[in-house]
């Protein structure tokens, strides 16, 4: 990363064939590291759990390999036939649109109160104090409520989400506008820059590397979220799965609903990472 | 003002207080210089003598606490595309390329795209950035970004260039160089310079004028006229000697503030 940052064009450019094949195999090898290291240690872990519940017998875990079955039951059906065969995408399709549903609310509202309650000291001093009492109320504290304001039903789910992803969006947005350089204001007022177009310019760009931390937090809170939420008697969804599991004793549907909640949290986890990526190229230090 | 189109800049009766703590410190005695139009002024002084505060309240970051500074005999309140600051620290748009922090201010004004894209070459080419010109900040050399910052204020028409300690940050060799660009640029454009400087010779190989400053009120101590010819021979009697009576009235004051 370094040796791009300070090099010239012609010292990269002019790549003698020999150094590029035995960069491109160290690369190649370096890749094959990360997987070995990154899928080795769960395979690890599920050794040991299909070794502990063997030894201490126990019936309320399943084994890996219970639960192996019950997830291709739940993706194609065929085994068991009951009311979770073959509905995995429904279940995921539901949780998405809460998921997705609360998380962009949160960043809709959120992105932009954070700009202008990082610039606007009048709108800081109004909102501050209420933000920072209701911050630490449990998002789990709103159930009740929510389900009063919304019924039983996806719409709760929703809020929950939406508050929970809310405060990390904010509070990261409202950080990263207050830690821009004040000279970058200077340079832009002096260039002619002022009113909205200082939102568009400048403090938005200049705030996203802390706005998409702020994002992939909130991100990761939407999914745990999920499954509070869904517990609001809504009859689909990998949450609602994760509950009906408990409520039938059945821990290889629970495990496999939380299987299938953690995948969809890391797939979505490394499409924020690959935009920000694209979009902070100019920032090395915010790259992964 | 009789002489109003010659004296671009004309800083009048300029005062500063800061409130530090419950103290109020007085950073600007009564200041009043003023500026003819294409002359490059260095401003030399310890630190401390409010040179800096002085050049930000030109460039109308900061407001005088009584006095005006007037630009071709108009008051000039808050920043303006007519004075252009450098910073030391280049504050460039780190998000920008090279390019689109020349076009910055050109893109503010709304011109025709072919426009933009003129000026815009004109300038990356003045400073000698033309293979640089879609890499971002973090990925060019101090002195590239500097020439950047340069750049970005010509471009935006400024005709009053204000530098602050632009090369401070900057290796010996690389200071050499951008100061000699800088000579060139202000040779070609003409522009009015205001340059912050703490190193006596810096001032005089650039300056056509060298205002000395004293701190403890800041306040203007004494105006040497350099009249070289350029380029300028940093070993000759005539500027030694330059050099040892500025530096005899800069130290003088760094004597009497001690005691």
């Amino acid at each position: 990363m370094s040796d791009h940052a300070t090099t010239l064009p012609d010292s990269t450019d002019a790549s003698v064939p020999a150094a590029a094949t035995s960069r491109r195999r160290r690369q190649r090898l370096e890749t094959l590291r990360a997987i070995v290291l990154g899928a080795g240690f769960p395979l690890l872990l599920i050794l040991i759990w299909d070794r502990a519940v063997a030894i201490t017998g126990t019936r309320l875990i399943p084994t890996p390999y219970q639960v192996a079955v019950m997830m291709y039951d739940f993706t194609f059906g065929g085994i068991y036939d009951d009311a979770f065969s073959g509905t995995i995408l429904t279940h995921v399709w539901k949780s998405m649109q809460r998921v997705y549903g609360g998380f962009f609310l949160a960043a809709v509202i959120g992105i932009p109160l954070g700009m202008m309650l990082g610039r606007i000291k009048v709108l800081r001093q109004l909102l501050d104090p209420t933000i920072s009492v209701l911050r630490p109320i449990p998002v789990t504290a709103w159930l009740p409520l929510s389900m009063i304001f919304f019924g039983l039903g996806p719409n709760a789910a929703i809020f929950l989400v939406f508050l929970g992803a809310f405060y990390p969006i904010l509070l990261n947005t409202m950080f990263g506008v207050r830690s821009i350089d004040p000279k970058l204001f200077e340079a832009a007022s002096m260039l002619g820059c002022s009113g909205t177009g200082l939102f568009r310019q400048i403090v938005l760009p200049a705030s996203l590397p802390s706005i998409f931390n702020g994002l992939r937090i909130a991100h990761g809170f939407a999914w745990i979220l999920i499954v509070v939420g869904e517990m609001t008697g809504v009859p689909t969804g990998l949450g609602s799965v994760v509950m009906d599991g408990r409520t039938l004793s059945r821990t290889d549907l629970v495990i496999t609903g939380m299987i299938v909640i953690g995948a969809c949290g890391f797939v979505t986890d490394r499409l924020i990472v690959a935009i920000s990526n694209r979009l902070l190229s100019w920032s090395p230090q915010h790259r992964e | 003002m009789n002489n109003g189109h010659q004296d671009l800049l004309t800083v009048h009766g300029v005062t500063k207080r800061f409130a530090v703590g419950d103290d109020d410190v007085e950073a600007l005695a009564p200041v009043d210089v003023v500026i003819p139009k294409g002359e490059f002024v260095c401003m030399i002084g310890a630190s401390g003598c409010g040179k800096s505060t002085l050049l930000r309240i030109i460039a109308g970051f900061e407001e005088p606490t009584t006095g005006h500074v007037l630009i071709d005999g108009k008051p000039a309140t808050g920043p303006g595309s007519d004075r252009g600051m450098v910073f030391q620290d280049y504050a460039l748009f780190p998000w920008m390329t090279v390019r689109q922090n020349i076009s910055f201010g050109p893109r503010q004004r709304h011109l025709a795209r072919e426009e933009i894209d003129k000026t815009t070459d004109e300038f990356v080419k003045m400073v000698g950035l033309e293979r640089f010109a879609d890499r971002y900040p973090n990925q060019l050399s101090g002195g590239m970004k500097q020439r950047v910052a340069i750049a970005r204020v010509l471009a935006n028409n400024a005709n009053i260039l204000l530098m602050d300690e632009p090369f401070g940050a900057l290796d010996a060799l690389t200071r050499e160089q951008l100061q000699n660009e800088l000579l060139q640029i202000w040779k070609r454009t003409g522009v009015t310079t205001i340059f912050v400087t703490h190193s006596v010779e810096e001032a005089v190989l650039l300056a056509d004028r060298v205002l000395v400053m004293s701190a403890g009120p800041g306040r203007i101590d004494s105006d040497f006229r350099i009249d070289l010819p350029r380029p300028r021979d940093v070993s000759s009697p005539e500027f030694n000697a330059l050099r040892r009576d500025i530096a005899r009235r800069l130290t003088s004051h760094l004597v009497l503030a001690k005691t």
